[in-house]
């Protein structure tokens, strides 16, 4: 078993992420996060996969993937020359003895406090998955009311990137 | 000009060349029906009883022709009527439009009557669909249908049209001819030569072919590389009739029910070459011990299906009919005695488990039968043989017949016996195994060609679309029903007899339907054979018949379908007689 993320242009049409997703559920692979958002183009979306399995099965994806006719561009991103980000929004129990304890840990993991209540405060993290989970272990025993994590997005450094031919 | 959206799906459909739709009318589609009706002396529209039945006539057209079949359905019920007819058509990649009406757009989404999200329900068994929310798209959606049910691997499209775009209109200019499928891929020159180095250095090479050897016209090239290689060959299902079955290379079907020869020669090849075939369950068996003994070369024009299913040595993406052209340039002129003594062996050893199958079978024991099939009451059915039939049929049919069949026993009986003599004569449920396929399939297959077309069924799969009857007398198309009737789901049974203790389960039939006087009540005609005298003349009049022809044909319900892989078995638990 890998972990693998892939990138994949498709047309910014609705229905389009049920195929992608769609055929995850059909041909039972397993998908870690997803993430997708339009692209600098609005005739294309981007959508990020993470997912782990053999490397057949992330051929088979890739391959079953392209056959689909909203699919565009894709790609299996070499995680050592990319830049892969996830970023969480925590929401923490806010108590006299466990502020401060909270506060050294945003200021070591370069988190954020981005809301303050008398009960609650809520963290802002960005960073690679690694960075986010020894984060949110760290917070845990404090109280972690509700998190909210936006799945992976990633881009390859330098020349290389995903792109295709705006449709004529 | 400005036209309506109903206009413009019929205008866009001549211009594609379609000459015949299947379909059934309904609420959501009154008026792309008005405009058929409008346009009927340009169009045919086809109305069959049900509109799985249209589906499964889109598809024969399209198996029969390898053009493009196109079915016509309305909202709700009648496009999930649709669904197993695509999906049959998905597995076994045949192309196909689909058009559904759906509710006006405002309606859409809040449960309106007659309403279902085709789109999403068809989304993991077409090709590609869409939802056309804007009359301006319909011409370009449609002839993208066409393009992408038509290009590389074919398969089902759908295209949904809510009922206010059919309404509204739009400027419509006609396209002076039919769209071009997207460019083909054509396989790699490196990989080629490859390929051709591993053929002309091997001792044993068997060549395993499947549909898409009909779907790329490419049975000519199969032949001269199967002589000049001089390899073997065996198909899957689908592969049937790409080459004669007299063709002195070809040894039959292989797989689960294929022929004793095929399967043996391709577990004792060093070399197997895949060519348009996917490695369907079916054909291989257990995988862990399918290809243990030999190197695979695959080619075919789905990259996804190369190591899908079983991995390839050398896995080569490209058209089948140009990849073999190349190939053939590429290959030595070989002349393997050894390996055709070998060969031969088989054969015969094929021909004496066969005899020895068949000496077996006759000594019927109707007293362990639960099927009811014994109409006299006598210790012994009047019945005939499986095959006795097939080669019965085959000696009224001619050459360019087509032969259609439905799913079960009756279906291997046909793959393995029938004499093919040209591709796409033979149509059948591959893929999904879609009992009840046949009738529509037959029906299509004969409006399209206007050729004689036999079916061969069972009593058990005719029974779930038998209504198409009505439309094989009201189009006229007189299709041949033969049907294997044994009284009992045959197939199902044959399971329950070797791996659940006989334990018979919903699958004796205790039925009492007279399909003679069922053929007459529909308008057709019909006749009862209990012996092989019978059949002859029944066969005769039958073929003599410019009506549809229902043949009942008494068969004894403990008859097997030989050899057997067993269900995730091997070629090494080949079962050829049952004690």
């Amino acid at each position: 078993m890998n972990n693998y993320i892939i990138g994949i242009l498709v047309s910014n049409l609705s229905g389009v992420l049920s195929r992608v997703s769609g055929m995850f559920t059909r041909r039972c692979f397993n998908i870690d996060s997803l993430t997708v958002g339009e692209t600098d183009s609005s005739e294309f979306s981007r959508i990020t996969i993470a997912f782990h399995g053999t490397s057949h099965d992330k051929e088979q994806i890739v391959r079953q993937l392209e056959k689909l006719y909203d699919v565009k561009e894709i790609e299996v991103l070499d995680e050592h020359n990319s830049v892969i980000r996830e970023l969480a929004l925590i929401k923490i129990r806010n108590t006299e003895e466990s502020r401060s304890a909270i506060m050294t840990a945003v200021e070591v993991f370069r988190s954020k406090i981005v809301d303050y209540s008398p009960t609650t405060l809520v963290c802002e993290l960005t960073g690679e998955l690694s960075k986010i989970n020894a984060f949110i272990e760290l917070v845990r025993p404090y109280g972690i009311i509700e998190m909210d994590r936006t799945g992976i997005v990633a881009v390859e450094r330098g020349e290389n990137c995903l792109k295709t031919e705006a449709a004529d | 000009m400005m036209l309506s959206g109903a206009k413009i799906v019929v205008e866009t459909l001549i211009e594609q060349g379609c000459d015949t739709v299947f379909g059934y009318p309904g609420g959501q589609v009154i008026n792309l029906f008005d405009e058929l009706y409008v346009n009927r002396n340009r169009i045919r529209h086809v109305l069959t009883a049900h509109e799985q039945g249209a589906a499964h006539a889109a598809d024969g057209y399209a198996r029969a022709t390898g053009k493009t079949g196109v079915v016509i359905a309305t909202s709700g019920p009648g496009a999930t009527n649709l669904v197993t007819g695509i999906a049959n058509a998905q597995l076994d990649s045949v192309p196909m439009v689909a058009i559904t009406g759906n509710v006006p757009c405002a309606l859409i989404g809040r449960d309106s009557f007659q309403e279902v999200d085709i789109v999403g329900v068809t989304m993991p068994v077409t090709k590609h669909n869409f939802i056309v929310k804007d009359v301006t798209k319909l011409a370009d959606t449609i002839r993208l249908a066409f393009k992408i049910a038509k290009s590389g691997r074919p398969g089902p499209v759908l295209v949904d049209i809510p009922k206010d775009v059919q309404i509204a209109k739009c400027e419509f200019k006609s396209e002076p001819s039919p769209i071009i499928p997207f460019p083909l891929t054509f396989a790699d020159d490196g990989k080629l030569r490859e390929a051709a180095r591993l053929i002309n250095s091997c001792e044993r090479p068997y060549i395993y072919f499947g549909g898409g050897i009909i779907t790329g016209a490419a049975s000519e090239e199969l032949i001269a590389l199967s002589e000049k290689t001089d390899a073997p060959m065996g198909c899957s299902l689908m592969g049937l009739s790409a080459v004669p079955t007299d063709n002195p290379h070809f040894l039959g079907m292989q797989g689960m029910h294929g022929h004793y020869a095929s399967s043996v020669a391709e577990d004792e090849a060093d070399l197997v070459i895949a060519l348009g075939a996917r490695f369907s369950d079916r054909a291989t068996g257990d995988k862990n011990r399918f290809s243990k003994n030999f190197k695979i070369i695959h080619i075919d024009i789905d990259s996804a299906e190369i190591h899908k299913n079983i991995p390839a040595f050398l896995g080569i993406q490209g058209d089948i009919k140009d990849a073999l052209t190349r190939l053939l340039a590429m290959v030595e002129k070989k002349d393997r005695r050894t390996w055709h003594e070998r060969i031969a062996e088989l054969r015969a050893e094929e021909q004496r488990r066969l005899e020895s199958a068949e000496s077996h079978h006759f000594t019927k024991d109707c007293s362990s039968c639960t099927a009811h099939c014994n109409k006299s009451g006598n210790s012994e059915c009047s019945v005939i043989s499986p095959y006795d039939i097939v080669d019965a049929v085959s000696r009224h049919a001619d050459k360019n017949a087509i032969i259609v069949t439905d799913v079960g026993q009756h279906q291997m009986w046909t793959a393995q016996r029938y004499p093919f003599k040209k591709p796409r004569t033979f149509l059948t449920s591959g893929g999904l195994g879609t009992m009840g396929f046949g009738l529509g399939a037959a029906i299509g297959a004969a409006v399209a060609t206007g050729r004689r077309t036999v079916l061969f069924t069972g009593d058990g799969s005719f029974g779930m679309n038998l209504n198409e009857l009505a439309t094989a007398v009201s189009t006229n198309t007189p299709v041949i029903i033969v049907i294997m009737n044994n009284g009992v789901l045959g197939m199902v049974r044959q399971w329950q007899t070797l791996f659940f203790d006989k334990h018979y389960s919903n699958t004796t039939l205790e039925r009492k339907t007279d399909f003679v006087k069922l053929a007459d009540a529909f308008g057709a005609e019909g006749a009862r054979a209990s012996t092989p005298e019978e059949l002859e003349k029944v066969l005769e009049a039958a073929f003599a018949s410019d009506k549809p022809f229902v043949v009942d044909c008494a068969v004894y319900c403990n008859e097997f379908v030989l050899p057997m892989l067993p269900p995730g078995g091997s070629i090494d638990d080949i079962i050829t007689e049952i004690k």
